[in-house]
This record gives C-alpha cells, sequence and structure tokens, in this order.
C-alpha cells in the first residue's frame, strides 16, 4: 500500500494522467456545446476518428503540426455542417444522423488512409508534438513536472475549459446557445435565428471532438491505427452527463477518469497476473456506465435536447 | 424552406424511396473511385459481379445476408419502440458464447434436440444482456445508446479473455479460438461445395415471424404504439415499462441468434473476428428497410452485396475495400432524407 501511495505522489503518474484526460475534455466539450444547443452528436466517435486522420494525413504530408490540427478542426466542422443539415435544418434523427456520420467519417477516414498509403504493413510514423515546459514552474518539485511540462494541446484544452464556460454563462452567445437548448420558440420570439445557432453550436463542437481525436495521432502517439479511437467519443458522452453539461464539472470528470485509467494501468502493470488484462481494459468502460448510472436520477437534460425545431410548428 | 406533410404516401413511394437512396449513395460513391483512378462503371460492374456473379458468389452473398437479417431484425424491433439498441454486437457475441459453452460438448443431444437449444440460449443470452441497459432507462432513466454502445466493448474483452484463457482450444495450434461446436450442433449445408447452411431459412422464418408479432399482435401493437407516442401508449393503458422489456428480449435475443447462426452455420468455432461489426451494419439494414422486417431481407441482401461485392472489387482495383463500409454510411444517410422527402414535401418561399 505504501508503494502504491507513493506512486499516487510521482509526478509521472499526474502527467499521464493529464495526458490522457486532453482528448477527453475535448470530446466532452465539443459535445457539451452541441448539447447545450438542443443536438445529440452521436457523431463524436467517428468525428474523432477523422480527426486523427486529417492532422497525421496533414503532417505526414509535410504540413506542420498545428496546420494539422487546424486541418483536423476543419474536417471535424464539415461533418458537424452535415450533422447539421441534417438534424437541425432537415429535423431528422439525431440517433440515427449522428450514427451515420460516425459510419461515415470512420470508413472515410479509414478508406483514405488505405488509399493514400496503399503498402504499408506497419504504420508510417511522424514527429509529434515536444512537451512544452513553463518557464519556472516547471522547475516546481513534483507539481511541476506533471503540471508544466506537457503538450501545448493539453494546454489548450485546459484554456478551452474556461473559454466555453465564459462564454456559455457569460455571454449573449452563450445565452442564446442554451436558450434554444432550453426553449427554441422563446428564442425566435426573442429574434433568435435557432436554425443558425443550433448548427453553428454543432459545427464548433465538432471541430473540438476532431481537435481531440488528432491528439491522439500528433501528441500522444505519432502513428495512426484503424481502431484508435476505441469507444473514447462514446466515453465522453457518457461524461457531459457526469458533469451535468458544465464545462468545469466536464473538466473534472474528464480527470477523474484519466486518474482511473492511469491507476488501472499501474496497477495492471504491478499486480500478478491473478486478474486477467481484459478486465483492466474494461475499467474505462465500466466506469462510463456507473457514472452514467450514478448521475442520470438527476440528471438536466437540456429541454429541447433531441427536439427539432420547425418554424411554425407546434 | 419548409417541410409539409404530405396526405397520401403510395406503396410504390415507400418502396421507391431506399432504392433511390441507395442509388444516390452509390453515385456519391462513385466519386471516391474516380479518386482512386479507377473507372466508376468498370468498379461497379466488378462490385455486382463479384457478389452476384457466379454460384458460388451468390451463396457466399447469401451467407452474409443471413446474419445481417438477424442483426438487422433485432434494430429494427427495437427502433420500432425507440429503444435505441446500439448494442447488436455485444448481444452477437454473447449469443455465441452460450452456443459455445453448452454446444461444445456439454450437451451432447441430437441435432433435432441440439440445434434449437443452442438458438434458444443465443437469443437468451443476447436479450439478458440487453435487459440490464433496459432496466437502467425504464427504473433509473439511464440513456440507453451509450450504455448499450459501451457494452459492445466490455464484451468484446470478455470474449477476448474467454478465447485466450479458460476456452482457448489445446487442439487449436495456438491460435486464439474456442472448442469447435459438436457435429450435431451444426446446421446442415443448405447447397454443395459452398459455405450457405440451413441459418437461411432459419433467418427468414424469424423475418417473417416478426413481421407478423408486429404487424397483428397485440405485443406488435404495444411496441409501435410506444414507439410512436409512449405518453399516449400510457394513457391508452399500454404497459409502457413492460412493452420496453419485451422489446429489449426480442431485440437482443435475435442479436444473439445471429451469433449463433454465424457460430453454428459458418465459422464452428467461437473467434474474436466472428463479427467484423454485422451488429453495426444492423442498424444500416433496419433504417434501409423502414424498420419493416419484410423489407429487412431485402435490404440485407443488398448490404451483403456491397460488402461482398467490394472485397472482390478491391483485389480487382486499387479500391480499398472500405469503401463498403462508406456505401453503406451514405446510404443510411441518404435513406434518411428520403424517408423525409417520402412524408414531406418541401416548400420554399
Amino acid at each position: 500500500m505504501g508503494d502504491f501511495l507513493d506512486f499516487i505522489l510521482t509526478a509521472g503518474f499526474w502527467a499521464a494522467t493529464l495526458r490522457m484526460a486532453t482528448p477527453l475534455i475535448f470530446g466532452t466539450i465539443g459535445e457539451l456545446v452541441c448539447e447545450r444547443s438542443g443536438v445529440l452528436n452521436l457523431g463524436i466517435e467517428g468525428i474523432m476518428t477523422a480527426g486523427s486522420m486529417a492532422g497525421w494525413m496533414w503532417v505526414y504530408q509535410g504540413g506542420d503540426l498545428w496546420g494539422g490540427v487546424l486541418f483536423a478542426a476543419f474536417v471535424g466542422a464539415l461533418f458537424g455542417l452535415l450533422h447539421s443539415l441534417f438534424t437541425v435544418y432537415l429535423g431528422l434523427s439525431q440517433h440515427v444522423t449522428g450514427l451515420g456520420i460516425t459510419m461515415l467519417a470512420s470508413s472515410l477516414s479509414y478508406f483514405v488512409f488505405r488509399m493514400m498509403l496503399p503498402n504499408v504493413t506497419t504504420p508510417p510514423k511522424i514527429v509529434p508534438f515536444e512537451s512544452y515546459a513553463v518557464p519556472v514552474l516547471s522547475e516546481l518539485p513534483v507539481v511541476g513536472e506533471a503540471l508544466f511540462v506537457q503538450s501545448p494541446l493539453t494546454w489548450l484544452a485546459l484554456v478551452l475549459v474556461f473559454v466555453v464556460g465564459y462564454v456559455l454563462f457569460r455571454t449573449p452567445l452563450g445565452l442564446a446557445i442554451r436558450m434554444v437548448g432550453e426553449n427554441p420558440m422563446a428564442a425566435e420570439a426573442q429574434g433568435l435565428n435557432v436554425h443558425l445557432v443550433r448548427s453553428g453550436a454543432v459545427i464548433f463542437g465538432s471541430a473540438l471532438m476532431a481537435v481531440g481525436g488528432t491528439f491522439l495521432t500528433l501528441s500522444a502517439f505519432d502513428a495512426f491505427y484503424i481502431g484508435m479511437t476505441n469507444g473514447r467519443g462514446w466515453i465522453c458522452i457518457a461524461l457531459v452527463v457526469f458533469a451535468s453539461w458544465r464545462p468545469g464539472k466536464a473538466l473534472f470528470g474528464a480527470l477523474l477518469f484519466a486518474v482511473f485509467d492511469a491507476l488501472q494501468m499501474r496497477v495492471q502493470q504491478q499486480a500478478s497476473s491473478a486478474i486477467p488484462y481484459q478486465f483492466y481494459l474494461m475499467a474505462p468502460y465500466v466506469l462510463s456506465i456507473v457514472a452514467l448510472i450514478i448521475m442520470s436520477r438527476r440528471a438536466a437534460y437540456p429541454k429541447a435536447l433531441l427536439v427539432p425545431f420547425r418554424r411554425g410548428e407546434r | 424552406m419548409r417541410l409539409e406533410p404530405r396526405e397520401h404516401v403510395s406503396l410504390l413511394t415507400l418502396v421507391a424511396g431506399p432504392v433511390l437512396a441507395v442509388v444516390a449513395a452509390m453515385a456519391i460513391c462513385s466519386l471516391l473511385i474516380v479518386w482512386s483512378g479507377s473507372s466508376v462503371l468498370e468498379a461497379y460492374a466488378l462490385l455486382f459481379k463479384g457478389a452476384l456473379g457466379s454460384r458460388f458468389a451468390i451463396s457466399e452473398t447469401l451467407t452474409r445476408t443471413t446474419v445481417l437479417i438477424f442483426t438487422g431484425l433485432a434494430a429494427a424491433v427495437a427502433f420500432r419502440a425507440k429503444l435505441w439498441n446500439i448494442g447488436g454486437e455485444g448481444q452477437l457475441y454473447m449469443g455465441a458464447c452460450a452456443a459455445t459453452m453448452l454446444g461444445t460438448g456439454l450437451l451432447e443431444w441430437s441435432a433435432y434436440l441440439l440445434i434449437p437449444t443452442l438458438f434458444l440460449a443465443g437469443a437468451l443470452a443476447g436479450g439478458l444482456l440487453l435487459i440490464v441497459p433496459t432496466l437502467l432507462k425504464t427504473h433509473l432513466k439511464v440513456d440507453e445508446v451509450v450504455t448499450t454502445l459501451l457494452l459492445n466493448f466490455i464484451i468484446l474483452l470478455v470474449v477476448n479473455y474467454l478465447v485466450f484463457g479458460p476456452w482457448k482450444d489445446p487442439m487449436a495450434m495456438g491460435w486464439p479460438q474456442a472448442a469447435p461446436i459438436i457435429d450435431q450442433g451444426l446446421l446442415p449445408p443448405l447447397l454443395a461445395k459452398t459455405r450457405l447452411h440451413a441459418g437461411l431459412l432459419v433467418a427468414l422464418a424469424f423475418a417473417i415471424g416478426t413481421w407478423v408479432l408486429m404487424r397483428f399482435t397485440v405485443w406488435g401493437y404495444e411496441i409501435r404504439a410506444v414507439g410512436a407516442n409512449p405518453k399516449a401508449a400510457g394513457f391508452a393503458g399500454v404497459p409502457v415499462n413492460r412493452t420496453i422489456i419485451r422489446t429489449a428480449l426480442i431485440s437482443g435475443g435475435l442479436a444473439g441468434m445471429a451469433g449463433v447462426c454465424e457460430l453454428i452455420g459458418l465459422k464452428g468455432y467461437l473467434t474474436l473476428d466472428l463479427s467484423p461489426g454485422f451488429g453495426y451494419t444492423g442498424i444500416v439494414v433496419a433504417m434501409l428497410a423502414g424498420l419493416n422486417p419484410l423489407g429487412v431481407i431485402f435490404s440485407s441482401f443488398f448490404v451483403a452485396v456491397v460488402f461482398n461485392g467490394a472485397d472482390s472489387m478491391s483485389r480487382a482495383l486499387s479500391v480499398s475495400n472500405y469503401i463498403a463500409e462508406v456505401i453503406t454510411a451514405v446510404s443510411l444517410l441518404a435513406v434518411l432524407v428520403s424517408m423525409l422527402l417520402t412524408r414531406y414535401r418541401i416548400k420554399w418561399k
């Protein structure tokens, strides 16, 4: 047990936690923005995959890393646009559209990957983001290395939480987004263009999901693999419920989640093989379900989530 | 732009809708073929030839149709009640696990007894797996989309553990696979020298049975009522929660039988690649069929054509076989639009 405590106090553990939390933070905040405007985006799993492929391919073709991030965001935004055309303007089922977008985005990513690199057996690598050490602060004992030597994308994720939180709850734009998610009729009576606000939220949210995906290929790993998103998108959707649609709590949820994930990896390395490794790998999914069960009873869904808005229709 | 409901929707439009959607999807995907530098016509000709060009090709396509009928029915029944069961993949593997448990020597019964038992066990396993998220939905208001999706990952890891661990067949030269199903548990072949098996007949029977159930029975009526408007159904005296749970048992059961069918009809032993996503593809099948169980027969055949055809096309041309998944995904989105256009007309103003 003493070993265990020692380990939790190591810088490496917390650094790993932040690293694992980063894609979840992007994905959860992206999904949160969509849902706040009243649109469930089940495209997240595929959009993250598309983002991870697009960003990686950009860099592999000679582009620079930040260009890759922007390109991933652009690809994510395109899928968001498609999603909003279907669910916002045509009012089609958000469930089925989202699943369709996930299928389309992931299969298209794999297709493009295979077509552009037809004869590779081992996935080629790129040079990913280097950790950025914040001057002075990074030299603090323990905390320094954990919190202040991180990928720039991790920094971006943390900043994003505060920006999105501020915009959602302190600006007219945020009010508009929340209003179309709660009561689109009233929003329209106020002169808001419900369709425009919703599609803007979906496009922006989808871009964030794609950036979360590209963190995997441009920072966490250095290559793109088939199936590498591995359910992270679905976990983000659970985290949004867990966070009661609040960015601050979403950050907390993603970190908590990553702590458990980092822990299970560590325990898996140390423990004898009494428990098969597959059960450790289940931990993230089981945790997500548990989180959903705990929070769902008093979950305050945005009132108009899943409800398409058609002008002049009640 | 406004949408105006149509007053009459003829049967012809209902059938033409999905067909046009599929044609549109293939037209859109031809852009990808152009991009890859192949001729579109040649590619699609190879695709259809690969799926339907010979006795063997047709038998392979029908073999894939079989499992897709089951997963398609599973999604169609659940979606009709607005129970978003995205866990077909996990339920399929649960069904296969149950059949492996009983069919690899535990029960040494004759085929007439053993095969129905395996199907029943698989259905029960799949149904029970879906009961968990369904009870969470009805009693604790936990959204079933995410829980069923996440259960897929969990079940796959369970199967991974089983075939690498306690169930690993020592006779399999180190391959991660469970012991083979005993001979009495295997479905008989339907066509000599092909892999087509009697599971197709079982699948067709279940498609017709599901259609009858949904169309002519009280249960079916209740499922449709709950899907259309749970509140109104409740006021009209339909036991809403009980209906949702019943739907879950049927839907999960059908997906579980997909696993049994694939196991005892085709593969013969449980492996991790028993299903390359048949559970997810079932959703596309169901939507293309407009959630109609009889339509599922046709839509699963179409999807099977695309997948088998794409495999053989990709061997001949430099087009990755992921094109099949792209085509089905685009078809799913296209059929959503076509369903909208058959029920509404767009007014520009």
